[in-house]
């Protein structure tokens, strides 16, 4: 009895083992990444075509690129996609992440009401554009989550010479503390101006009056960048998996699947691994 | 609307709706084993600390979710005490997060009901020669229904939560995704006819658990 009881134990641990071998074969990783290239589809449409033809599932947790690279950091990320140059190279600079390739790009737009109480329709000057919605008090929403958008738009403040805030006195100004979607439907339900990276606003749909005011400035170019992480800070993590869909996401195949991916007839990113823009 | 009944006939949406029911169901049956033993013991026993302790499971109703997300997601991070377990961004990740939101909810429901029933039979149970632990059983019986409504408030917890376990899951496509964390992802992404749709299916569904939990258990239908 007891000798039946114990093979059958090294049976089950068996093809236990066995299990969590083949669990090994049959990859996953984590991928940190932008709420931007979720939000517009971007990965869910390019993803699987990877999947299908390594067998290594990405399981992609969406935050704002300041909370991406936080949970990289941390080690809960095996690979991370994220679009804020600045942050990058903090995060580089901290040891914890290793080579950066850029992967696509497009740009960043302020839009707002079609009524355009600040007059800044038709612009393509960024900083003289929120310097109107300043002096026009016109209500403006800010990301306010250290998103790689939020970044930008503190940015843009910092050359229109005034960071506005509530405490200052700038009710106008709608600090919301969330992803872009959320900005999308603040500005949209109130009326209000907010920056936006194309993707998302392109796949937005509760624009309701909202329309594309300034764009075509160079200052709101948008580069994602993929960062393999550091193999002396982040040993644990399953960086060949992660290497591999680095080195997918760089390659023409992948390049192509990124500039094949449009929403409504247009184009939403422009690959751009073979010559950083 | 088009693209509500496409979501519904998708692989993925029934993906969704099974991790949900998934999720919810195993949190609470972690709930109900660990409250209710708590609950009714809080009500039959009398031992030093007893009193602090139901004022705390009670105070515990109110644990704010985004703050036990928070907590788990801390432990539960690869350079975390438990990273090594591997939980963070998993189901069962999640499950641990609603049944530690759950627990409170099912003891203290547990306990109010058995309080009563002890203060009415406890002394009649005592003088038929039971054991205050042979008792437990016969006041589970006799108090099913409100247990049932404990278990159910615990469930409409754990089903309608979304802020730990957007923390604690991720919010994975295909893997952590449930029904209220694909509500928030499809508000956000403007889809709000979708959004609205899918949050009436999440009821749908919660009315039918409740159904289906009342009509197994015996006892008058009040």
């Amino acid at each position: 009895m007891m000798k039946v009881f114990r093979r059958s134990v090294v049976a089950l641990l068996a093809a236990e083992l066995a299990m969590a071998a083949h669990g090994a074969a049959a990859q996953s990783i984590v991928l940190a990444s932008t709420t931007s290239l979720q939000d517009s589809g971007l990965l869910a449409n390019i993803l699987p075509t990877f999947t299908t033809a390594t067998g290594i599932e990405v399981r992609v947790v969406a935050q704002g690129t300041g909370q991406a690279l936080a949970t990289a950091a941390r080690g809960d990320a095996d690979l991370v996609l994220v679009h804020d140059p600045e942050a990058e190279d903090k995060f580089i600079a901290e040891g914890h992440g290793g080579e950066r390739r850029q992967i696509a790009w497009n740009d960043f737009v302020i839009v707002g009401p079609a009524g355009d109480p600040a007059k800044v329709g038709g612009g393509h000057d960024a900083v003289a554009a929120l310097g109107s919605i300043e002096k026009a008090r016109a209500p403006f929403v800010s990301r306010g989550d250290k998103s790689g958008t939020d970044a930008l738009e503190k940015r843009l403040w910092r050359k229109v010479g005034r960071q506005p805030s509530l405490a200052g006195g700038d009710n106008w100004y709608k600090d919301i503390g969330g992803g872009m979607g959320a900005a999308l439907n603040a500005a949209s339900g109130m009326g209000a101006y907010t920056l936006s990276d194309r993707g998302t606003w392109l796949s937005f749909a509760n624009k309701a009056d909202l329309k594309v005011l300034v764009e075509g400035d160079p200052a709101l170019l948008n580069r994602y960048d993929v960062i393999l992480l550091d193999p002396k800070t982040h040993p644990n993590a399953k960086l060949e998996p992660a290497r591999r869909l680095r080195d997918w996401l760089v390659s023409a195949a992948g390049q192509a699947a990124i500039g094949a991916y449009t929403k409504q007839g247009q184009k939403l990113f422009n690959p751009s691994a073979a010559a950083p823009k | 609307m088009a693209d509500f009944w496409a979501t519904i006939e998708s692989g993925e949406f029934l993906r969704i709706v099974a991790l949900s029911l998934g999720v919810s169901l195993s949190a609470t049956s972690l709930a109900v084993l660990l409250g209710l033993p708590l609950g009714a013991a809080l009500a039959v026993f009398r031992f030093p600390g007893r009193r602090p302790l139901v004022v705390i499971v009670n105070a515990l109703l109110g644990l704010p979710p985004v703050v036990v997300g928070l907590v788990l997601y801390l432990l539960l991070s690869r350079s975390g005490p438990l990273g090594e377990l591997g939980l963070l961004f998993t189901p069962a990740g999640m499950v641990i997060a609603q049944a530690l939101l759950a627990t409170p909810i099912v003891a203290a429901l547990v306990h109010r009901a058995m309080a009563l029933l002890w203060a009415d039979y406890g002394g009649a149970l005592l003088v038929d020669g039971a054991t205050r632990w042979r008792a437990i059983p016969t006041l589970l019986v006799m108090g099913r229904l409100p247990v049932l409504t404990a278990a159910l408030a615990g469930f409409g917890r754990t089903i309608s939560e979304v802020g730990a376990i957007l923390v604690v899951g991720g919010n994975i496509a295909g893997y952590t995704r449930t029904m209220t964390t694909a509500i928030a992802l499809e508000t956000s992404k403007g889809n709000l006819a979708l959004a609205l749709g899918l949050g009436l299916v999440l009821i749908g569904i919660s009315v039918a658990v409740s159904a289906t939990a009342f009509a197994l258990t015996p006892g008058d239908k009040r």
